[in-house]
């Protein structure tokens, strides 16, 4: 390693990664900028869903983001959607950055996905020409050269469209890891750059799935909270009353670069990702083990990874969903890390709710706003503190802070456990 | 590379049978794969074989927490990792899946759409939340959700290091394997186990790839380089799994090696004219260091005619003898599964010497030992992945 820049290269002889460009869409509002101010002013995306009919549901709330396409139309597909919020926030980064613009992206795109597949309104347009009962084989044969559906509902046609929009190398990966996902997706691309296999990578994560079956799938699982009489006081993470997290949908892109790359074309650096860590659990598919294990594991090795030690952790965007489950399990784990000097937490999700796939690219493009403006978002809705968590949620209001490093956790159902550190400082 | 990265165990599940024993058999006789022509007519596919699931899922509490294709990839996981005698690795060894999906109560779609389609489509959206509510089952979701093949794997077999799935159809399988050996190969992992599954006697998934055109009409089988006037692919079940690690992990615990990755290379083209299946194979080519002289390949052709077409102009463009075998015309079209399928096919080639017996004009004889296999991966409606696997030499077998 002796001939490596220690200007440009880690602890353990990789390349720096840093961020050059940040594309944010969200309930709170169409970019970076506009997002970021509505966060640290306690304001709320959450709202009643008025996209579809909720008769019959028992969550009615959602973060929606209201995109012009639709506002004389039918809703689009929950694929369309993650398409077209995925391009909006990889326009608004790329521009940030000054690369790639003209749909010539000189790396991979790694995008944070939910699984898509043909969905209702498919389904009712391939009943009505089937003569008779619509069976499944008659749907299928309903569906003869609908090339067009496929290419909606398959796995690869999101990230193939987005691959040809901005021009990126090689096959693009879509990656799926429950409310991981999007922290997934800036590992991948974080470690393409540390490998050498690119100097530059689009990480999204995006989800648009409020929709009428995926609500009612969530609601099964009774993961999400019923308080839909006031829709912007539902998420309350690490608060006392909690009752279930509020799905939401959204995008976010991060372009990486390694340092050299983005210094030799003079490119403003926003900051650096850090460190990457993850671990799964084998515990059971929607809880942590009780011990907390893997998600002290994935906080730690993100710690690591990244050269530091827990006191080097300014600030915790914790993953926070508002469920009983995870704010308590979150908890324990950042207790056994931090022990008694756990730095403030917040979840962004008190504003914007779970936007699932999205969430894990959302939160770190949130902790690299933190970094720039040494500002805590508040963790709002902090009525009754819970006697249980005891840590400072950075209660309601937003507040000025030094922060160096932050830590962005993400944890899935599956045992699917990553965590993010974040860095201001590119050395 | 600083780490040698080698295929020390594999879990295959086709219609040929399961597990390494079934598979070399099955292609040494040269056995034509079964073909259901009947349950999901017009399409033919290559149907699951029996499968003991307890073998590998023992607790049934776990069988009911997934719908088929999770099954079937959980078992073949479990098969590779007894195949590597690499449980011990599980705990900290990375998960890569290429994840399925698509999978859905089937009566419960039907019931909806019977009862709702005639209805103007205001009311039918209030039924419709009304009908899914009192109808799915609340452990579907997750019994059907592409990132829970992977958490089954988890909790079952106890595979807890990096997990990752990705979607994208073949390419999702290429991509997975491509970036389980590289973590492998860099030390960043000691191993990995990866792969993918597909089910296919499904008419929600055939429906999908049906509106993509991508299946072949019909009851009979026709090899992948040869279906003519029916081109198309025909779906087969398939589960494959590989376990990956380094040389010295494998070498230190005793384990033989059945092939090693000398390289592999994702691709993927527009196919719009202005960046075409061959191109974009010969970029990936570029990256490969593949041998002077003839060369075996083992072909991913899914029978689609375009994509063959490409495939034909680019292996004649290596201008060389090549000797060819197409893994689809033993497994039928596995998706997600084919990539790792057709690695695992070259792995066993490689490992016993021995190429599979001819099964087409296509397929010319060939009685040597394989040194080096070409594997390639020109998907049905896009992806071009080529990985090049090597015969790990006696003197560096434990």
């Amino acid at each position: 390693m002796s001939d490596l820049d220690p200007a440009f290269h880690d602890h353990a002889g990789r390349p720096i990664v840093v961020v050059t460009g940040i594309g944010l869409v969200t309930p709170l509002g169409f970019g970076t900028e506009a997002n970021w101010a509505a966060l640290l002013a306690g304001t709320s995306g959450i709202r009643r869903i008025t996209r579809f009919p909720t008769a019959h549901l028992r969550t009615t709330i959602a973060g929606t983001v209201d995109l012009p396409e639709e506002a004389d139309g039918p809703m689009l597909t929950s694929s369309e959607r993650v398409g077209r919020m995925a391009a909006l926030a990889a326009e608004e980064a790329l521009a940030q950055a000054g690369l790639g613009a003209t749909g010539g992206f000189p790396g991979p795109l790694m995008l944070g996905m939910p699984p898509v597949e043909v969905e209702w309104p498919h389904r009712f347009d391939l009943a009505a020409r089937v003569e008779g009962e619509p069976r499944y084989k008659g749907l299928t044969e309903a569906a003869t050269g609908l090339e067009s559906l496929f290419g909606t509902a398959c796995f690869g046609g999101v990230g193939e469209r987005l691959a040809q929009r901005f021009g990126t190398l090689g096959a693009p990966i879509a990656i799926t890891t429950a409310c991981a996902t999007g922290a997934s997706a800036i590992q991948l691309g974080v470690e393409a750059i540390q490998r050498g296999e690119t100097e530059a990578a689009i990480a999204i994560g995006a989800d648009g799935t409020v929709q009428p079956e995926a609500l009612i799938r969530f609601s099964l699982l009774s993961a999400l909270s019923t308080r839909n009489d006031d829709p912007a006081r539902a998420p309350r993470p690490f608060e006392k009353t909690r009752d279930g997290f509020i799905m939401s949908e959204g995008a976010a892109c991060l372009v990486l670069e390694s340092l050299a790359h983005a210094r030799a074309r003079g490119a403003v650096v926003l900051g650096r990702v850090r460190g990457c860590g993850e671990k799964s659990d084998s515990f059971h598919r929607t809880r942590s083990n009780p011990d907390g294990g893997a998600i002290i594991k994935a906080m730690r090795n993100a710690i690591a990874d990244a050269g530091l030690t827990p006191a080097d952790i300014s600030y915790v965007n914790a993953h926070g969903t508002s469920t009983p489950e995870n704010d308590k399990m979150e908890t324990l784990g950042l207790r056994a890390v931090f022990g008694e000097q756990v730095p403030p937490i917040s979840s962004n999700k008190s504003m914007i709710g779970h936007t699932l796939s999205a969430s894990g690219a959302i939160e770190a493009a949130f902790s690299l706003l933190t970094l720039r403006d040494q500002m805590l978002p508040p963790t709002i809705n902090h009525v009754e503190p819970d006697p249980a968590i005891g840590l400072d949620v950075v209660p309601n209001f937003s507040r000025a802070a030094k922060v160096t490093n932050v830590l962005s956790n993400s944890f899935g159902f599956g045992g699917q456990n990553v965590c993010l550190v974040l860095s201001g400082e590119t050395v | 590379m600083p780490h040698e990265v080698w295929i020390t165990g594999l879990g295959l599940v086709s219609a040929l049978g399961e597990g390494r024993a079934a598979h070399r058999a099955a292609f040494a006789a040269g056995t034509p794969s079964p073909l259901d022509a009947v349950s999901h007519a017009p399409f033919a596919l290559h149907p699951a074989p029996v499968l003991e699931l307890d073998r590998q899922i023992p607790k049934k509490g776990d069988q009911r927490q997934m719908e088929p294709w999770q099954r079937l990839g959980t078992y073949a996981a479990g098969l590779a990792l007894d195949d590597a005698g690499a449980r011990a690795l599980a705990p900290e060894m990375d998960l890569i899946v290429a994840a399925g999906g698509g999978e859905r109560d089937l009566a419960l779609d039907e019931a909806v759409l019977t009862a709702l389609a005639p209805l103007p489509p205001a009311e039918a959206a209030l039924r419709l939340n009304e009908m899914l509510a009192n109808g799915l089952r609340p452990t579907l979701f997750l019994a059907q959700l592409s990132n829970l093949l992977a958490g089954n794997i988890s909790i079952v077999h106890g595979v807890t290091g990096a997990s990752r799935t990705f979607m994208g159809e073949e390419q999702a399988g290429a991509d997975a394997v491509r970036v389980a050996a590289a973590r492998v190969a860099e030390g960043r992992s000691p191993a990995a186990l990866v792969g993918g599954a597909f089910a296919a006697a499904r008419w929600d998934v055939l429906l999908l790839y049906h509106s993509g055109g991508l299946l072949r009409r019909g009851a009979s089988f026709a090899p992948v380089f040869a279906r003519g006037n029916a081109p198309g692919a025909i779906p087969g079940t398939l589960a494959a799994f590989l376990v990956l690690e380094s040389a010295d992990l494998a070498r230190g615990r005793g384990a033989r090696g059945l092939a090693r990755i000398e390289g592999m290379a994702c691709e993927q083209a527009r196919r719009d004219g202005t960046d075409t299946s061959l191109a974009a194979a010969r970029r990936a080519a570029a990256r490969l260091d593949l041998p002077d002289g003839p060369l075996v390949v083992i072909s991913g052709a899914t029978g689609m005619a375009g994509p063959a077409g490409a495939e034909s102009v680019f292996l004649a463009g290596l201008d060389r003898a090549i000797t060819l075998r197409a893994a689809g015309n033993r497994f039928g079209w596995g998706v997600e599964a084919s990539f790792p399928a057709s690695l695992a096919m070259a792995a066993l080639a490689l490992a016993y010497a021995k190429l599979p017996a001819p099964l087409d004009a296509t397929e010319a004889p060939f009685d040597g030992a394989p040194e080096k296999i070409l594997v390639t991966g020109f998907g049905a409606w896009r992806g071009e992945a080529l990985a090049l696997l090597g015969r790990i030499p006696e003197e560096s077998q434990p």
